[in-house]
């Protein structure tokens, strides 16, 4: 995977054919052109959030220039990260995340090891049916789901519904096809001698793992966490059908519920919140891009 | 059985007799601890997932109290109703048109990407994948706040060129339209990056080739690029097809499926029939009408799949 990250722009020789070289930049020209037409499409609604989060209530009503921020104050921010409310939403993802995050990386990185590289008994057809399981969609599996909680509930007197940390049990169906699927395709690619040389110096599977496979296949690893992590904080059906209560609610869904109240929107603090939603993603996104961007590749290019 | 999998000359190579009882441990215990290794992902996948769907499939044919088995009844009651009939036609229009704009979008922003200097490449593309970093229910607040009926952007400014207010979510067109749009705008940078890992890996020589055939740019993408790419085009907008089939977020905040339940896809509505009006049964009827095109899309994806790792 680590190809993709490689810039392979190649040596480019100087040509200066007159047309030719006319050509090129005219095509280099028409593309800054429509990069930034695109840019400026991509850009424009995380832009918007900054600027209505630094308006007032009173500006916003006021339907002055929307594009525009006469008097920025810091209010909104101030008011939210003061709210034990939303630091409530804020922690219940945060922890969410953080253990559904271990939890994939416990089941996914043992379970990848052993298909890709102990063969046994039906282990082809588990790794096919883990990348078919990746393929089911949240939205098919909520109300069974649901129903499946309730009724364990009324059985066992265990009441998961309406509690934040059923998300511990739900996530992982999310997270775990996936990233055992990438993790296969980078255990795969590791060379076979270095286990089977781990394993003549007579290291057990699970020292193979731990002390080759780990530290070999780190950049796959840290690029699943990153998926693990995005996927747990964004997820918003699940939240939505599992949880009401407001102080078991994540942040996505306690913004929805909680910040618009009937018709009464407070774009202000709307806005400020979704950009502090969406704030931790971005920030591993801008440090760890590479790995971010090799993980997304790696679900539908590795076979 | 153990022997199978493990090649015969690696007992070879173990020459002395310690290490070779030592490998034949490892080799007694390996079917073993990999069974270990991989039980919880199977048990996951065994209770969390395949048991539900099942189970949906068991709470289809049951009634709204779920105390009577009654068949094909939800099934019978929603071929009878024109809200079902709106939302197969809207999930329809809207999970292929949002696919193929954001395969056509993404497809000609890459080749853009592509064609600026390599050392400027990752800057363009860090700024053009954020709308897939930021989770979807929030960006999708922000559409909402820019699409708001009297205090929106939009609208302002298209004012200044004479353009009327549009009511992005209040007409059942422009609705359509509004959901379609931001699904592109979310969905169309994982094409993009799909498609410029793809271009990247087209050998530069075809190219020469091309040329020094005569071919313009367009044979050269016809003959050259496309055929290159046609894997991973194919396995990008079925795997992308799934996904917008199966939307929830986004119809669900902007619209909550109106004007009049013209913007219901299947999962909105599902949701709404289950959970919102508490009908568990007609709510896992309607999730399941989705499973038909999943299963198409999945196993022309699983053929491409393997097919790939066959030839690799």
């Amino acid at each position: 995977m680590s190809t993709m990250t490689i810039d392979k722009s190649g040596p480019t020789r100087k040509v200066k054919y007159g047309s030719m070289s006319r050509d090129r930049t005219w095509a280099l020209r028409w593309s800054y052109f429509f990069l930034i037409l695109f840019a400026i499409f991509s850009l424009t609604p995380p832009l918007y959030m900054l600027i209505t989060s630094l308006k007032s209530s009173a500006e916003i009503s006021a339907a002055t220039n929307p594009w525009w921020v006469y008097h920025p104050t810091l209010s909104n921010y101030i008011e939210l990260l003061t709210s034990n409310q939303f630091l409530r939403f804020f922690w219940n993802s945060a922890w969410v995340s953080i253990i559904v995050v271990t939890i994939t990386m416990l089941i996914s990185v043992p379970a990848a090891f052993a298909l890709a590289r102990m063969k046994f008994w039906g282990s082809a057809t588990l790794a096919t049916g883990v990348f078919l399981t990746y393929l089911i969609p949240d939205s098919l599996l909520f109300i069974p789901l649901f129903k499946m909680f309730a009724v364990f509930g009324d059985w066992t007197g265990i009441q998961l519904v309406n509690r934040w940390y059923v998300l511990l049990f739900i996530y992982p169906t999310l997270t775990v096809p996936f990233c055992t699927w990438i993790m296969i395709g980078y255990f795969a690619s590791i060379p076979k001698e270095l286990d089977e040389a781990a394993i003549i110096d007579g290291a057990s599977w699970f020292q193979t793992l731990t002390r080759i496979f780990i530290p070999v296949a780190l950049p796959g690893l840290i690029a699943a966490t990153i998926f693990a992590f995005t996927v747990s904080w964004a997820q918003f059906l699940y939240p939505l059908v599992f949880t009401t209560s407001t102080d078991q609610l994540v942040l996505p869904v306690g913004i929805i519920t909680t910040l618009i109240k009937g018709d009464v929107f407070n774009w202000g603090q709307i806005m400020t919140g979704a950009l502090l939603g969406a704030a931790p993603p971005l920030i591993i996104y801008a440090f760890l891009m590479d790995y971010y961007i090799a993980g997304l590749t790696a679900g539908a290019t590795k076979g | 059985m153990v022997d199978v999998a493990f090649q015969p000359n690696r007992t070879a190579a173990a020459q002395s007799g310690r290490r070779r009882v030592g490998l034949r441990n490892a080799l007694r215990r390996k079917s073993m601890s990999a069974f270990l290794m991989t039980l919880p992902l199977i048990l996951l996948i065994a209770i969390l997932v395949i048991y539900p769907a099942i189970y949906s499939l068991h709470l289809a044919t049951l009634n709204k109290a779920m105390t009577k088995f009654v068949g094909f009844g939800n099934f019978e009651f929603l071929f009878k109703r024109e809200t079902f009939w709106l939302v197969v036609k809207q999930s329809c229009i809207f999970a292929i048109s949002a696919v193929v704009f954001k395969a056509l979008i993404g497809f000609i922003v890459a080749h853009f990407v592509h064609n600026v200097p390599a050392n400027k490449q990752r800057k363009w593309r860090g700024m053009l994948l954020v709308p897939w970093v930021i989770p979807p229910a929030m960006s999708t607040l922000a559409w909402l706040w820019l699409f708001d009926p009297s205090y929106s952007a939009f609208n302002y400014t298209l004012s200044f060129f004479g353009i009327g207010p549009i009511p992005w979510t209040g007409d059942a067109m422009w609705a359509r339209f509004s959901v379609i749009l931001v699904n592109v705008w979310y969905g169309a940078p994982f094409f993009m990056i799909m498609y410029l890992a793809a271009l990247k890996s087209v050998p530069e020589q075809l190219y020469e080739a091309a040329a020094i055939d005569g071919a313009n740019w367009w044979q050269r993408i016809w003959y050259v690029t496309l055929p290159m790419m046609r894997n991973i085009i194919a396995i990008t907008t079925l795997f992308s097809l799934i996904v917008t089939f199966a939307n929830f977020d986004i119809v669900r905040i902007l619209t909550a499926g109106g004007p009049l339940d013209h913007t219901h896809i299947f999962a909105t509505w599902a949701f709404r029939v289950g959970i919102e009006g508490s009908d568990i049964p007609l709510g896992a009827s309607v999730s399941l009408f989705m499973v038909p095109i999943l299963a198409v899309a999945a196993i022309f994806i699983l053929r491409d799949i393997t097919k790939r790792g066959n030839e690799s």
